[in-house]
């Protein structure tokens, strides 16, 4: 709470008229609300709206005055970040190792929640608690062992090595969420399908995995948006490899104190921020729904 | 037998609600039948593909780290020595390593509490800040807040660190820059991460910017599960929203505080992208330094693996400690059996 930002209009956004019903206690507590929720609001938007404005400045632009708008509107900063600073091909290797990952895990994912939660047999227990093991170390302890298992296979500095990687700490959480989800489906439905003939390939691609679809959309989504942010995995394990998004970004600000070019770090930096924004305001009612699927659990 | 078993676990979950009571056992029942081919290669595939990457990727590194932290390992030497707890040993009388324990302490309990009652508050006043006259609504637009506050949980923790560094930058930042505005002269060039007193505290406001709102959804979430009469008994009962919100909201949300409780402060103990991107190098006098920043360093700059493994353990151990003490509070403080209004 270091930074409280005062704006003068704000006063004139709260005291709306309201429905007839409300008593003077009820406005003041909604002015009060309202005052609290937009105070946080603009310390939300604010930072966000800067770093957009500063990367169409120049660095001596930015030095000049924090709050002056760009003499031009000028994209020069962006062709730097993209092709100069490699942000575009990080871009494009981060959607790679993601988009892969995200396939992968969700269909491994998948099948081993399936069976453990539609099969007893000896050991499911013990699997059970494997996963819930992974989910509470912290992955920094696996980083140091991971780092020379990749480098044994040959695999470490590559995509490929990371995209396994990226499978194996998504796995645990995926196949949690998934396994409460695959346990509430009725098993009538099994039934009938082995009933029908269908085997247990078909019964699972056919038939449980269709009926998985809105729990599959809210883990892909969280994978998505923990895969895309990690950082400790990629500098531990692919730091000399082709970089991927956030890595190359922590390079690139990393180099800022040689050569300074303000104005092509914030470029880079909403170039990373604005298309998941933009996809995270589209798809944000089934993000909200999943949130508390998610934790509930 | 199966079926039974199955029963069990499913009531377990507390899913009994979804299984009628009267199901017929006859049924659920599955008859063992031979093994098929169909049903081998399901389960090798099913379950052997993911548990193989799983162990190899996960679960092997774990374990070896356990081994390795009991070595002198540099990473080349094909036979590192055994040396016990030595790398401990070394660990708990490293000034700089303490340091860093103290500031990640200092993180598990500032952090998990700002955070949490920051969303509180702000969940609070989005589903319950309505009208107190007929029904129990929320705040107008709030689904506008909603949405905004959870902008930041979409952003990459290295962005997010990046974007504040130039925030808190004492001559061109937006920070500084909005002080001397406002007529604080004493804040023109004045260096936020590079002050010793108030690098920490300017980390943690850029983790708790960053965590606010997706809590704030959770909560939000979790507050709109609670039926509405509850809040219409407490209301014909007299009490107000503060006591509505103390005594019905916040019991009845606990399972979630806990489950955010123990999220944030593992991310507490770990806070390693955060601190990278803020102050590389530790901060002043090693100010925001944390424990993952000195394994870090030690493993991928020094190659001294094994001490890297220790701290790698250290730092899993203070997790696990913390994590048993969050549900040992919750437990004995009454845990979900406190409704009694």
């Amino acid at each position: 709470m270091t930074t409280r930002v005062e704006t003068p209009e704000r006063k004139s956004l709260h005291f709306q008229p309201r429905t007839p019903a409300s008593t003077p206690g009820d406005k003041v507590v909604g002015a009060i609300s309202h005052t609290a929720l937009t105070i946080w609001s603009l310390i939300v938007i604010l930072p966000l709206l800067w770093t957009f404005m500063s990367s169409f400045k120049t660095s001596s632009e930015i030095f000049a005055s924090p709050f002056a708008l760009p003499s031009v509107w000028r994209f020069d900063n962006y062709v730097k970040a993209w092709t100069e600073a490699g942000i575009g091909s990080y871009f494009l290797n981060s959607v790679i190792v993601v988009g892969s990952a995200l396939v992968i895990v969700m269909v491994l994912g998948a099948m081993c929640a399936y069976v453990l939660a539609r099969y007893t047999f000896p050991g499911s227990r013990a699997i059970y608690y494997l996963m819930l093991a992974g989910l509470t170390f912290p992955i920094f302890l696996a980083m140091v062992p991971l780092f020379f298992v990749l480098k044994n296979m040959g695999l470490l500095n590559t995509l490929p090595g990371l995209i396994l990687v990226y499978v194996g700490f998504a796995l645990p959480f995926t196949v949690f969420f998934l396994f409460s989800f695959f346990k509430s489906l009725p098993h009538e439905i099994t039934e009938a399908a082995a009933l029908d003939g269908a085997g247990e390939w078909r019964t699972f691609f056919q038939v449980m995995l269709p009926m998985a679809k809105p729990g599959l959309a809210s883990v892909a989504i969280f994978n998505f948006l923990g895969l895309w942010n990690q950082f400790l995995i990629p500098v531990s394990i692919n730091a000399a490899g082709p970089r991927v998004l956030s890595q190359g970004l922590a390079a690139f600000a990393g180099q800022m104190g040689y050569a300074v070019d303000f104005g092509a770090l914030f470029a880079a930096v909403t170039v990373t921020v604005i298309p998941v924004l933009i996809v995270y305001v589209i798809f944000q009612r089934q993000l909200q729904g999943s949130v508390s699927q998610g934790t509930s659990k | 037998m199966t079926s039974v078993k199955t029963q069990q676990s499913r009531n377990d979950d507390g899913l009994a609600a979804v299984v009628p009571a009267t199901a017929p056992q006859q049924l659920v029942k599955r008859r063992r039948k031979p093994l098929t081919w169909d049903k081998v290669s399901f389960f090798a595939v099913f379950l052997g593909l993911p548990l193989a990457i799983y162990l190899l990727f996960v679960i092997w590194p774990f374990l070896q780290a356990f081994q390795y932290s009991l070595t002198d390992w540099s990473g080349f030497s094909p036979n590192p020595n055994f040396i016990g707890l030595e790398n401990y040993a070394r660990i708990f009388t490293d000034d700089i390593f303490m340091k860093a324990m103290a500031n990640n302490i200092l993180l598990v309990i500032v952090l998990p509490v700002v955070t949490i009652i920051l969303s509180l508050v702000l969940a609070t006043l989005v589903t319950v800040g309505g009208s107190s006259k007929g029904q129990i609504k929320g705040l107008r637009n709030s689904s506008f807040y909603r949405v905004v506050s959870f902008f930041p949980y979409t952003i990459p923790a290295i962005a997010i660190g990046i974007m504040w560094g130039q925030i808190y930058d004492p001559s061109g930042g937006l920070l500084n820059g909005i002080l001397t505005g406002l007529g604080f002269d004493q804040f023109k060039d004045f260096a936020w991460l590079g002050n010793k007193d108030t690098a920490m505290i300017a980390t943690m406001f850029v983790i708790v910017w960053g965590f606010v709102g997706f809590y704030m959804v959770l909560f939000v979430a979790g507050i709109k599960g609670i039926p509405a009469e509850l809040f219409e008994a407490a209301r014909i009962d007299g009490a107000g929203r503060f006591r509505t919100a103390v005594s019905i909201t916040i019991p009845l949300i606990r399972d979630n505080i806990q489950t955010a409780y123990i999220y944030m402060g593992i991310l507490a103990l770990d806070a390693f992208v955060y601190m990278a991107a803020l102050n590389s190098g530790g901060g002043p006098d090693n100010s925001t330094l944390v424990m993952a920043q000195q394994l870090f360093f030690t493993a991928f700059s020094k190659g001294q693996f094994g001490l890297a493994s220790a701290m790698g353990v250290v730092l899993a151990i203070t997790t696990l400690i913390f994590s048993g003490l969050v549900f040992l509070v919750n437990r004995l403080t009454g845990g979900d059996k406190d409704v009694s209004n």
